[in-house]
């Protein structure tokens, strides 16, 4: 007989922040969300032996070898080749960019398109979960950027499919941060999310009753964030260096990468402290400069004050008065800088909220998100809205508005279209995204041509075509004959991103490497972190502590190290693991040798 | 079960057709229908039901959209009963002087001519105040339809709502003008 358990619950949703910088997942758990996964860098390489790997493992060549490693690739999602040349990325393939619509990144002799770059950190993230849990994930509610446009929104989507994830969601990341903070506090009210990430800005104002979340406005720059507070620093650095040292480290790119892992850990440290000294060292010699907060505040002045136009829009929008805002909530990693804090606490007269650790509170909120959708959270509802004004270009190249910014999603609108000439068969159609009054300051989102027209004097066919965005904050058209009510054909093309063909291809090539990628995949981190380990033996070995051991500890360690040389090549991360816990062992008293020489060493005021 | 585009927006918030419609009962209509009507509903149904979540919610949001804002809702009212509003471009004849002066006052603030700022402040004001004015009478009309339907009432309230669309289009555009000149 067939044993059905129907006391089994439903699969969970895996609940994903995917970021600029870091990614996280989280799921829904009776107790509330939780995160899963740790902060994942958003960070994809590809290693010596050709595998891609993607997270921590990718962190650690983009640290060595800048050239096999892709970062912040979230800022290419859903761009075409255009819009990314004022950027300064190095990973940019330049060459076959006419083909077609979507940005090619290179690195390590391969070619990846943003969304499959995205693919690979969500497939990190889904193993990790899966580690962490023993289940298995299938499902997932994806955050984006409010301001994010159609073609991001899809490219994002696409990145889900590919990743072999089903998206049921994509959540914005301000509204989600609200979803996580709601469950605590159930009162009603007007919210303010602030939301300053690595390379996007997000504000929104929210309406808060009784378990509904209503979006009132929203507004953003998706161009944005704490990357360009680092990129600032790093212009500063590069000048000092260029006169103090008279080279220019600009074309070396693993020498930017720790200049930029640099000027992160002084621009940490100065929301905590007065003044840091900012260190670099590069091929022997060493770079210092005293950065204060002050100098460091004027310096990203320019930078804060860019949020603050989007909020004033956003509070215009709303429709409420500054002071009918309640609360503000501060999400993603810039909103810790003091200075950030200070101007929203000015502008929005309320006390920032940052109860919630800014780096979690997205994903937890998609945790919640997935939650509503699971039905295990019931009385909460989110209603969000489209930030971006969505029209038709019309005679002259101006725009004619369909759906207005700001419409509570999903939102629907219907045209009536007809032909100028005698006779004609097809009418074609071009619509936009954005505010501008001219179609060409907007982004284009598709093209589409109405077919097989009845044959008619002018301006007698009437196809009424309707404009759909859904829960998720992507467009679909359908077009109908308004005289027959039969459905009219068309051909649509988007203006960026992959086609249904591109996305297929790539599901089944993930689908089809899955196992073979993840056993390589997994032998190939193994080798990273070996290679990691082996280096930093060897350093250890030059230093004092060294001479302090017994010949025997010596060999021992000698020894781990020859056979972590020898597993390292092994396909099965097992071993490698292995080997690099013998390793780890054998050096532990080398290691404390190491820290108790540099404790004397600072007591002394020396250093080793 | 009618196709979504045919249920007009008073029958998607389950109410009659009328003009004056309180704010807080409207919110409370809309919250408690996406409650149930809403996609987030029905990610676990099959993909037609997911389509007519989708379907009924957009309408939803589509006719609270319209229906909150008194003059969208006077205006669909109007489209309901086939009269479409007419060309705003023609000047009320009530207006001409006002539109005259004010024409007068941005031609010379464009030519940096600060001195017509205050002729501009004045306009700005009475339009404000003409739009308050218009706005009561949208009321009146609004109840007088509510509790006669007299289709008379409803060549009224378009000549009405025509004088309004105006009004707003030169408030708007004395705003524009007052705000690039008069910050710097």
């Amino acid at each position: 007989m067939f044993q059905i358990d129907f006391g089994k619950s439903e699969e969970s949703i895996l609940g994903i922040d995917l970021g600029t910088t870091n990614s996280l997942a989280a799921v829904m758990e009776p107790a509330g969300p939780r995160i899963l996964t740790g902060i994942v860098p958003s960070i994809v390489a590809v290693t010596g032996d050709n595998t891609v790997v993607a997270g921590e493992a990718a962190r650690t060549i983009l640290l060595h070898h800048p050239e096999r490693a892709i970062y912040s690739a979230k800022r290419l999602m859903g761009k075409g080749i255009k819009d990314v040349e004022a950027e300064r990325f190095n990973f940019v393939a330049a060459t076959d960019q006419a083909v077609d619509s979507v940005v090619r990144i290179a690195a390590g002799g391969r070619i990846f398109t943003p969304p499959e770059v995205g693919a690979m950190v969500l497939r990190e993230l889904k193993h990790l979960a899966e580690e962490a849990t023993g289940e298995t994930y299938s499902k997932a509610v994806i955050t984006v950027p409010a301001y994010f446009n159609d073609a991001q929104r899809q490219a994002t989507k696409d990145a889900g499919r590919i990743a072999g994830l089903e998206v049921l969601r994509l959540v914005n990341e301000p509204t989600a941060a609200a979803l996580a903070y709601g469950l605590d506090k159930r009162k009603a009210g007007i919210v303010a999310v602030y939301d300053l990430g690595g390379g996007t800005f997000d504000i929104s104002i929210l309406k808060l009753q009784e378990g509904i979340f209503e979006v009132l406005a929203t507004n953003g720059d998706t161009h944005l964030g704490g990357d360009d507070i680092d990129n600032l620093l790093i212009q500063v650095a590069l000048e000092d260096i260029a006169s103090e040292w008279h080279t220019d480290l600009s074309n070396s790119a693993e020498a930017m990468e720790l200049l930029r892992r640099s000027v992160i850990t002084a621009k940490e440290r100065l929301s905590f402290e007065l003044s840091v000294d900012l260190e670099f060292e590069w091929n022997g010699r060493k770079y210092q400069r005293t950065l204060s907060r002050e100098v460091f505040q004027k310096l990203i002045e320019g930078i804060v004050n860019r949020t603050l136009g989007p909020c004033r829009q956003c509070i215009k929008d709303s429709g409420v008065s500054v002071d009918q805002i309640d609360e503000v909530v501060m999400v993603g990693g810039s909103s810790r800088i003091p200075m950030v804090r200070n101007a929203v606490e000015v502008l929005f007269r309320a006390r920032p909220h940052t109860d919630l650790n800014p780096d979690e509170v997205v994903a937890l909120g998609a945790a919640v998100q997935a939650g509503i959708l699971g039905g295990s959270v019931e009385n909460q509802l989110l209603l969000d809205v489209t930030p971006l004004s969505l029209g038709i270009e019309t005679m002259g190249g101006i725009v004619s508005r369909i759906i207005e910014r700001n419409s509570t999603i999903p939102a629907s609108a219907s045209e009536t279209f007809t032909t100028s000439v005698d006779g004609q068969k097809n009418v074609r159609i071009h619509v936009v995204q954005g505010e501008r009054e001219l179609s060409k300051d907007n982004r284009s989102l598709l093209v589409f041509d109405l077919k097989d027209i009845d044959p008619l004097p002018a301006g007698l066919p009437r196809v009424e075509v309707r404009f759909l965005i859904d829960a998720n904050g992507i467009l679909s058209v359908t077009a109908r004959d308004a005289h027959t009510g039969r459905e009219q054909s068309m051909d649509v093309k988007p203006s960026y991103g992959l086609s249904e063909e591109q996305v297929e291809a790539m599901i089944e090539s993930a689908f089809e490497n899955a196992e073979a990628d993840f056993a390589a995949r997994q032998a190939a981190e193994a080798r990273v972190e070996a290679e990691s380990i082996l280096a930093a033996s060897a350093k250890a070995k030059t230093s004092n502590a060294w001479s302090f051991l017994s010949k025997e500890d010596q060999h021992a360690i000698e020894r781990a190290e020859a056979d972590l040389v020898q597993a390292k090549e092994s396909s099965d991360h097992r071993v490698i693991k292995g080997k690099i816990e013998a390793l780890d062992h054998a050096t532990q008293a080398l290691a404390e040798n190491i820290m108790n020489s540099a404790v004397q060493g600072a007591l002394k005021g020396t250093h080793i | 079960m009618e196709p979504a585009s045919q249920v007009s927006y008073f029958a998607a918030l389950e109410l009659p057709e009328q003009l004056s419609i309180d704010r807080k009962d409207l919110e409370a209509r809309f919250y408690r229908l996406s409650r149930t009507l809403h996609p987030d509903r029905f990610a676990r149904a099959a993909p037609e039901e997911q389509q007519r979540a989708l379907d009924a919610s957009a309408l939803l949001n589509d006719a609270y959209r319209v229906l909150r804002d008194p003059v969208a809702r006077a205006e669909y009212l109007l489209s309901l009963r086939g009269l479409v509003p007419a060309d705003s471009k023609y000047v009320p004849p009530e207006l001409l002087e006002e539109v005259f002066e004010l024409n007068m006052a941005l031609e010379e603030v464009k030519m940096g001519d600060r001195e017509a700022i205050p002729q501009l402040r004045q306009s700005h004001k009475s339009f404000q105040q003409m739009l308050a004015e218009t706005d009561h009478g949208l009321e009146s009309d609004f109840s007088a339809w509510d509790s006669t339907q007299n289709p008379e009432l409803l060549d009224r309230l378009r000549a009405r709502l025509n004088h309004r669309k105006y009004i707003s289009n030169l408030l708007r555009e004395t705003e524009k003008a007052l705000e690039s000149h008069v910050s710097d």
